[in-house]
């Protein structure tokens, strides 16, 4: 019992370790850091060809028949090593033609037959679904295994009821992990990047389970592989098993079924996902073709040690299928058969992952997409949101897909061991192999002909393999096997036309094939291809290099904006412009499209649904049949692969007009500052010229006039001397808004009383104020003004604001003011004049740089002027030091009003920590 | 007596030139803006102009437009003074009928020599 609750959190620990390393992939696909992009990932995922039947079985059948269990190895190994140009080729074509799967590949092929695409899939779910079986048999099995140890595992699942079998629960709760999993992004796209490196995850982890079992059984059970060898040598099994004699048909039964391997290998809907749809870059083939082999070297190293050694426990070790686990509970520690227990699930998992999602992909893509695109009555054109629709339908397939499984397992899995179950599907999956080797290399094969091959196959292979199944397990009168159908001798299905002596899986593959093949052939040799099927043949037998595609492929004609409009719902509008660009002039929605155009439209469409829905909605557009266009595109909306993928193009592109937007902006930002910086340069050089005009003219009179009077002399010295200074001045104020406005403005801020700065700058400007003849108001609170400001600044502020009052003061009579109180948290310095005010709209200009205020009612310019740089220093130091400075009009005195706000500082208090910065004073 | 206004809004200069146009045997009349000058015109009619181009109000460019689209001052003798050293203002000044166009800040006797020249005074 101690096994019940462990094996539950391991499985699902298990689980949900795999969703992370998926979404882990997923993320980094987006960010562009593929995980994937490695020749040794590429290899793990195709690894995904060892399931549960070679984690268990394996040993079960090296225990039976010895190195029989090899040929299904040694088939892929030579498939790798001598057919990695042909998947090459697959590769290639795949990537041309958009294939999102083998049924899409096969229906591609033969013209975008939607008939044969929903053959294959037909194919597919039936073949694959004992398969799928297999794997919810090792699940529980192994469960049941562990839990009953060291009673032989009870697996009888139908009398104990479907509500009370576990493998009904493994069943569903699969399906739910794999809707998770592998619809987690139905909405948009089918994204497969985090299933492939979940896929070589796991690919890793039963090797290294398997790995770790084979070492314990050889080194530490036996000490040594020779010692394991000898003490076998004593095994009654050995004298029966362990020769080609030993391997049912014999060496006619190695061909079969190596040859059956090597076609499954390329044929298993999962194989061809994983080799075909997921390959990023075709140079990682050629390094799997050897690296896949050495692969199933190592996971198969140690197969004959563990059946050996299972074989030598004897009883302890039970079921040969279960050697793996067993080993390690009769002579292990526990860990054992847990790390055993982890790689069969793993190797169950991935298999039934990798092969749900294909076969779901597959099933909306080829069978139920297409049946709803032809049945008008459904009016899918009055329903707005399709796209939960579909999500339903590749839901419902993957909950069926696994509920069939499960049936089969149910009704027919006990009566067979897992290898047995393994072979039907390899078998089913071969009927793929005729259609689609032929139709790479023979240009005749055709549709009708892949078709009749195709049916004529599976047939034979239900006859021969899934039938005999049914009434071995009861199901069917067991004398079909014995007696043959209708009681007719050589209809025996095993031994059909009297051929015998033959182990049932060559005999299946022969007589299969040999049909399958037949019928291709000579269906093909008599009908007629129509055009689309001789292009599609052409091109995938290498004979027409895509570029050369006849543009006389579609009959019938279409408006450019018909087919923007169709490209814009499942493309995005990047992908619609790069395949039908718009001309430089007038729109031509309404100019019919060229076949070129058409035909790129396809292309692109057949990407995201597959070659024959593709063809279904170009139709639609092109021909006006079946379906008006609104209803085409409301369906599939959301299948599409490139959809997402052109959506984040879209993304990029609107995120790229956005910097451009942002760059223009900052552009012409600069640019505006590069015109005031040219005008700054302007009127700092008109300001300088003009003192230095009368400098340079004064000097020269001096110089060219002796006869000057003294008293003359002397006052154009003075002025000599005072232009001087204002020269100096301008220079020092240049300097300083060069300084404010760079940000380099040394300021020393530190706590001082706002009204004692304000008093001092009183008594500076004092002689200046009577000297023009005007009053000054003071009125500052007597128990200070706490800010945090630089003093000389400040000061040099007030004063500019002082100086200017008095500047503009009426004359005569002239008043000004300067008042100091709080205002919600700050201090208010105003300084007031009672001249004619500023106008409203020229209170900010006054704060531009060189400036000239010019206060209404005087225009007899009789004021003297400033540089027109003082209230922009102003409002920069105030700024700097965390205030604002503005002007409004004065109500008491009728002029204008200059306020600075400064922030009334903290308490001066050690306990205060905002003070600490402050310098000691 | 040959006549000068200077017209300039800066004191000291308006200053330096009434001395140089005096000391070279000029009366001289002065305006600090636009307005006064066209005053100064018509009540004074002057022999020469030395016109500051950035007066307050009227600017110096106004003013010379003005002055040019009166007939009897068509042909008056109109010297531009800038402080802008920019060759666009002095075309502009040149276009719109200025006779002569000096920068400040300029030398005092090749000042003095424009002037006489422009008066037909020159040796």
């Amino acid at each position: 019992m101690k096994w019940e609750a462990l094996l539950f959190v391991v499985a699902f620990g298990y689980l949900a370790l795999l969703f992370v390393i998926a979404a882990w992939a997923d993320r980094r696909a987006e960010k562009g850091h593929s995980v994937i992009g490695s020749p040794l990932v590429y290899t793990l995922s195709i690894a995904v060809y060892c399931t549960a039947w070679t984690f268990y079985g394996s040993v079960g059948r090296a225990s039976h028949y010895g190195p029989a269990f090899l040929s299904i190895y040694l088939g892929p190994t030579l498939a790798m090593l001598f057919g990695w140009m042909l998947l090459r080729r697959m590769v290639r074509i795949a990537r041309a033609q958009r294939i999102t799967s083998i049924a899409d590949f096969i229906s591609t092929r033969y013209g975008k037959s939607d008939s044969l695409g929903a053959l294959v899939t037909l194919v597919a779910v039936i073949g694959i679904m004992p398969y799928i079986a297999l794997q919810l048999k090792a699940i529980t099995f192994s469960h049941a295994v562990l839990t009953a140890y060291p009673a032989e595992a009870q697996t009888n699942l139908i009398a104990a009821g479907v509500l009370s079998d576990k493998s009904f629960w493994v069943a569903l709760v699969l399906a739910v992990f794999i809707i998770l999993f592998g619809t987690r992004h139905l909405d948009a796209s089918e994204r497969h990047e985090g299933m492939v490196a979940a896929i070589a995850f796991e690919s890793m982890i039963k090797l290294l389970a398997f790995l770790a079992v084979g070492l314990f059984a050889t080194f530490t059970l036996f000490g040594s592989p020779g010692e394991l060898l000898q003490r076998a040598a004593t095994l009654p099994e050995l004298d029966e098993g362990f020769g080609i004699a030993a391997v049912p048909g014999g060496a006619g039964g190695w061909v079969g079924s190596l040859l059956l391997a090597g076609l499954a290998f390329f044929t298993l809907p999962r194989q061809f996902q994983v080799l075909v749809i997921e390959n990023v870059d075709e140079r990682h083939i050629r390094r799997a073709s050897w690296l896949f082999p050495l692969y199933l070297l190592a996971i198969n190293l140690f197969v004959i040690p563990i059946a050996l050694a299972g074989l030598l426990l004897g009883n302890a070790a039970g079921n040969p299928d279960s050697f793996v686990l067993t080993i390690g509970l009769a002579a292990g520690p526990d860990w054992l058969p847990l790390l055993a227990f982890i790689g069969g699930l793993s190797a169950a998992t991935g298999m039934m992952i990798v092969e749900t999602i294909a076969l779901s992909t597959m099933i909306s893509n080829h069978l139920v997409m297409p049946l709803l695109l032809r049945l008008r009555w459904l009016h899918l054109d009055s329903r707005r949101e399709l796209s939960g629709l579909i999500l339903g339908v590749r839901r419902i397939a993957i909950i069926l897909i696994l509920l069939l499984g499960y049936l089969y397992h149910a009704l027919i899995g006990e009566s067979y061991s897992l290898v047995t179950i393994g072979l039907v599907s390899f078998a089913a999956a071969a009927q793929f192999a005729p259609s689609l080797l032929l139709g790479l290399y023979w240009r005749g094969a055709a549709r009708r002909g892949a078709a009749a091959g195709l049916i004529g196959g599976i047939l034979v292979w239900a006859y021969t393999l899934l039938l005999p199944g049914f009434a071995q397990s009861g199901w069917l009168d067991a004398r079909l096997l014995s007696d043959g159908a209708f009681g007719l001798a050589w209809l025996r299905p095993y031994a059909l036309f009297g051929l015998e002596g033959w182990d049932i899986y060559s005999h299946a593959l022969f007589w299969s094939l040999l049909v399958n093949v037949g019928l291709l052939v000579g269906v093909s040799l008599f009908s007629r291809q129509n055009r689309l099927e001789q292009t599609q043949a052409a091109l995938f037998t290498g004979n027409l290099h895509p570029d050369l595609l006849p543009t006389s492929l579609w009959q019938g004609e279409t408006l450019r904006g018909e087919l923007r409009a169709l490209l814009n719902r499942y493309l995005g509008a990047v992908a619609t412009a790069r395949l039908i660009p718009r001309g430089k002039g007038e729109p031509d929605d309404t100019l019919p499209a060229t076949q070129e155009q058409i035909s790129a439209a396809e292309q692109a469409l057949a990407g995201a649904l597959g070659g024959a829905s593709a063809r279904v909605l170009i139709n639609s557009v092109v021909r006006g049949e079946a379906l008006d266009l609104e209803a085409v595109l409301s369906i599939l909306d959301t299948t599409s692969q490139t959809l997402e993928y052109n959506r984040r193009l879209e993304q990029k592109s609107h995120e790229l007009a956005r910097i451009g937007a942002e760059l223009r902006r900052a552009n012409e930002q600069l640019r505006e500052l590069d015109r005031l910086k040219d005008e700054f340069v302007a009127m700092v050089s008109h300001e300088l010229r003009t003192p230095l005009t009368s400098i340079r003219a004064f000097a020269e009179i001096l110089r060219d006039s002796p006869d000057v009077d003294v008293a003359q002399r002397t006052h154009f010295l003075e002025i000599v001397v005072r232009e001087s200074e204002r020269l100096s001045r301008l220079i020092e104020e240049i300097l300083d808004l060069a300084r404010l406005e760079s940000g380099r403005m040394p300021l020393n801020p530190e706590p001082l009383d706002l009204a004692g700065l304000a008093r001092q700058s009183t008594e500076a400007v004092g002689h200046l104020c009577r000297e023009r003849g005007v009053e000054l108001e003071v009125d500052l609170p007597e128990d200070g003004a706490p800010v945090v400001a630089d003093p000389d600044r400040l000061q040099q502020v007030i004063i500019n604001l002082l100086d200017n009052a008095s500047k503009f003061a009426a004359r005569p009579d002239g008043r000004i003011s300067l008042h100091l109180a709080p205002h919600k948290g700050h201090w208010q310095l105003s300084v007031e004049d009672n001249g004619g005010g500023i106008a409203e709209e020229e209170w900010e200009k006054v704060f531009e740089k060189f400036h000239q205020v010019e206060q209404t009612g005087d225009s007899n310019g009789t004021r003297p002027r400033g540089t027109g740089l003082g209230l922009p220093i102003s409002r920069g130091i105030v700024a700097n030091l965390g205030g604002r400075l503005w002007i409004e009009k004065s109500r008491r005195l009728g002029g204008a009003r200059f306020v600075i706000e400064l922030p009334e500082a903290p308490p001066q208090s050690g306990q205060d920590p905002d003070a600490q910065w402050l310098p000691a004073s | 007596m040959t006549r000068v206004l200077v017209v300039d809004d800066e004191p000291n200069i308006v200053l330096s030139l009434e001395f140089l146009m005096r000391q070279a045997g000029f009366d001289v009349t002065t305006a600090g803006d636009g307005e006064s000058a066209l005053e100064q015109v018509q009540q004074q009619p002057p022999d020469l102009v030395l016109l500051d181009i950035s007066l307050p109000g009227l600017s110096g460019f106004e003013v010379l437009e003005r002055l040019r689209a009166q007939p009897e001052h068509a042909r008056l003798p109109i010297i531009m003074l800038t402080a802008h050293g920019r060759e666009v203002e002095r075309e502009k000044g040149l276009a719109l009928g200025a006779d002569d166009y000096v920068t400040k800040p300029f030398s005092t006797q090749q000042l003095v020599e424009k002037v006489k020249q422009l008066l037909g005074l020159a040796n």
